[in-house]
């Protein structure tokens, strides 16, 4: 192997990292810190890169002078969007069923499918493409043997903005506080003060907002489609488990090992032994340390 | 200050709480004692609202908490310190007394909190589950205090916590109150402590208040004869 080819593929594992960590945010906040399952969190994803695609037409159809920029507003609206349908699922189905995982688990099951089912019948049962903006096509000539997509160059930059910023508004502001607070103990939260239903309601829409950045962002590498989101549901479990629940920082460096052992293991063998490879490491790893690689270890109250 | 009246709570079936009325005053303690599965904590879980009250009345400063969630109480008043601590163990100590302060304009942690428990000063940026009982004990009270509670509510302060530190905790409660002006609400099987810090005393059992005494003529042995086995 030669030098070109290892800088590809870490370009590679670093690509798939950043992918991986932008799927896993929104679940990390929301499973990871929330414990609730949300097994529509897939759909959400795909609600993002439907959200962006519907602006993409909006663009090319009212505003096409000013194009190149949709797929920016395509991100924020996604967010918004998703945030926003976030917050009507936790009033309206999921704060009932905080002590009830199981039936959380039936419950948005069955969200998911419905969600699919309305892709399906009212936007496309076949899968629809987003015309990429034209600065993000190519690529950037490194050296001769080189090249690095401009529309991956671009998810990582967005990965490590919005990483970033989920991490200072958790752990810098007001909000971010009242979060951890009610996440670690809800009815203790209450009893100091804070409003548990206000800040449930919005860290699961947040959350949420996250899978509709990562869905809206994903609409550059593949099309969108009414199973869009159970292509990416599992990973993102795997990513979010193997970190650690309750660790934003484990989830981060768990996306980054799986992102890198996916890209050698793929060079090395095929594509479906590298994933089950993958999956078998998970496992040992669980098996060994049960609460993830990163669980913080401190006395329970 | 509290009005508590006919105050019955069940859970499920069973019925803990039989009719309990009491009065706090203005700047008054009270120790409610009883052995353990008497029903103190329900009773004061209720009281703050973290358990659901079948029927009667509870009001602060003749305004009724019924209905009212958890949080709107302690922006009413009332703070809480429960049985166990429960302090968030991956917050750090002092985002532990942040969380507190969600009725207070200003957001940062009040000098005169670092001054009565100096232990949490020092150890502000470690996280809360990697402290001891007794300084945890500490910070549920300083979280609790930040609030501005009108009725400070004590679940059981003194359990698990060792001789010297218990003695210290009853120190400082008598100092705050009389600095800050809250009325407290302790429930509490040591009855040195209680007696330490208590106007009168209250004993519970099955769910009702059974005994009353006075500061200052304290029958101990009686009491003593209710606390044992």
């Amino acid at each position: 192997m030669n030098l070109d080819m290892m800088a590809m593929q870490a370009f590679t594992g670093l690509s798939i990292f950043t992918i991986l960590t932008l799927m896993a945010l929104g679940l990390a906040i929301v499973f990871g810190l929330m414990g609730v399952i949300n097994m529509a969190h897939g759909e959400l994803m795909a609600m993002g890169a439907y959200t962006t695609y519907f602006t993409s037409l909006f663009f090319a159809k009212f505003l096409p002078g000013l194009f190149g920029i949709y797929f920016l507003v395509g991100i924020v609206l996604a967010f918004f969007v998703t945030f926003a349908f976030g917050w009507i699922l936790e009033r309206g189905l999921i704060r009932f069923l905080y002590k009830r995982p199981l039936d959380t688990m039936l419950a948005t099951w069955g969200l998911s499918l419905i969600l699919q089912q309305l892709y399906r019948q009212f936007i496309n049962a076949k899968e629809v493409e987003v015309t990429t903006v034209s600065w993000l096509k190519g690529a950037w000539q490194v050296t001769e043997g080189v090249s690095l997509p401009l529309s991956r160059l671009f998810i990582i930059g967005l990965a490590v903005v919005t990483a970033i910023a989920v991490y200072m508004f958790l752990y810098r502001t007001r909000w971010g506080l009242r979060i951890r607070a009610v996440t670690q103990n809800r009815p203790m939260a209450g009893a100091a003060g804070i409003n548990t239903e206000r800040v449930d309601a919005f860290t699961f829409a947040l959350g949420c907002g996250l899978a509709g950045i990562a869905g809206s962002s994903f609409t550059m590498l593949a099309s969108t489609g009414p199973t869009t989101g159970q292509a990416y549901i599992v990973d993102t479990f795997i990513v979010v488990v193997f970190g650690g629940v309750e660790s934003l920082l484990g989830t981060i460096a768990s996306a980054f090992m799986i992102g890198q052992m996916q890209s050698w293991f793929e060079y090395s063998m095929s594509g479906s032994m590298a994933r089950a490879s993958i999956l078998l490491l998970v496992i040992v790893v669980l098996y060994f340390r049960p609460n993830g690689l990163f669980a913080t270890k401190v006395r329970r109250a | 200050m509290l009005s508590v009246s006919n105050l019955n709570v069940y859970y499920g079936d069973s019925h803990v709480i039989r009719d309990v009325s009491f009065e706090l005053a203005a700047g008054e303690t009270i120790a409610i004692m009883g052995r353990n599965g008497m029903g103190k904590t329900t009773l004061l879980k209720s009281l703050i609202g973290l358990l659901p009250v079948r029927s009667g009345k509870v009001a602060l400063e003749g305004r009724e908490l019924n209905g009212a969630r958890t949080y709107q109480r302690v922006a009413l008043g009332m703070g809480f310190v429960p049985q166990g601590r429960m302090i968030f163990p991956y917050l750090t100590v002092e985002e532990n007394v942040l969380t507190g302060m969600e009725n207070v304009a200003d957001k940062t942690v009040p000098k005169w909190i670092y001054e009565t428990f100096p232990v949490l000063e020092e150890m502000k940026a470690r996280r809360g589950g990697n402290l001891s009982g007794g300084q945890q004990q500490q910070l549920a009270i300083a979280r609790a205090l930040v609030s501005n509670p009108k009725v400070l509510v004590l679940d059981e302060p003194t359990e698990g916590i060792q001789p010297s530190i218990i003695k210290d905790i009853a120190r400082t409660l008598n100092r705050l109150k009389a600095e800050r002006g809250f009325a407290l609400l302790v429930s509490e099987q040591v009855l040195s402590f209680a007696m330490e810090v208590a106007d009168r005393l209250l004993i519970i059992e099955k769910g009702e208040f059974v005994h009353e005494e006075k500061k200052g003529a304290v029958d101990t042995a009686k009491i003593h004869a209710y606390l044992t086995v």
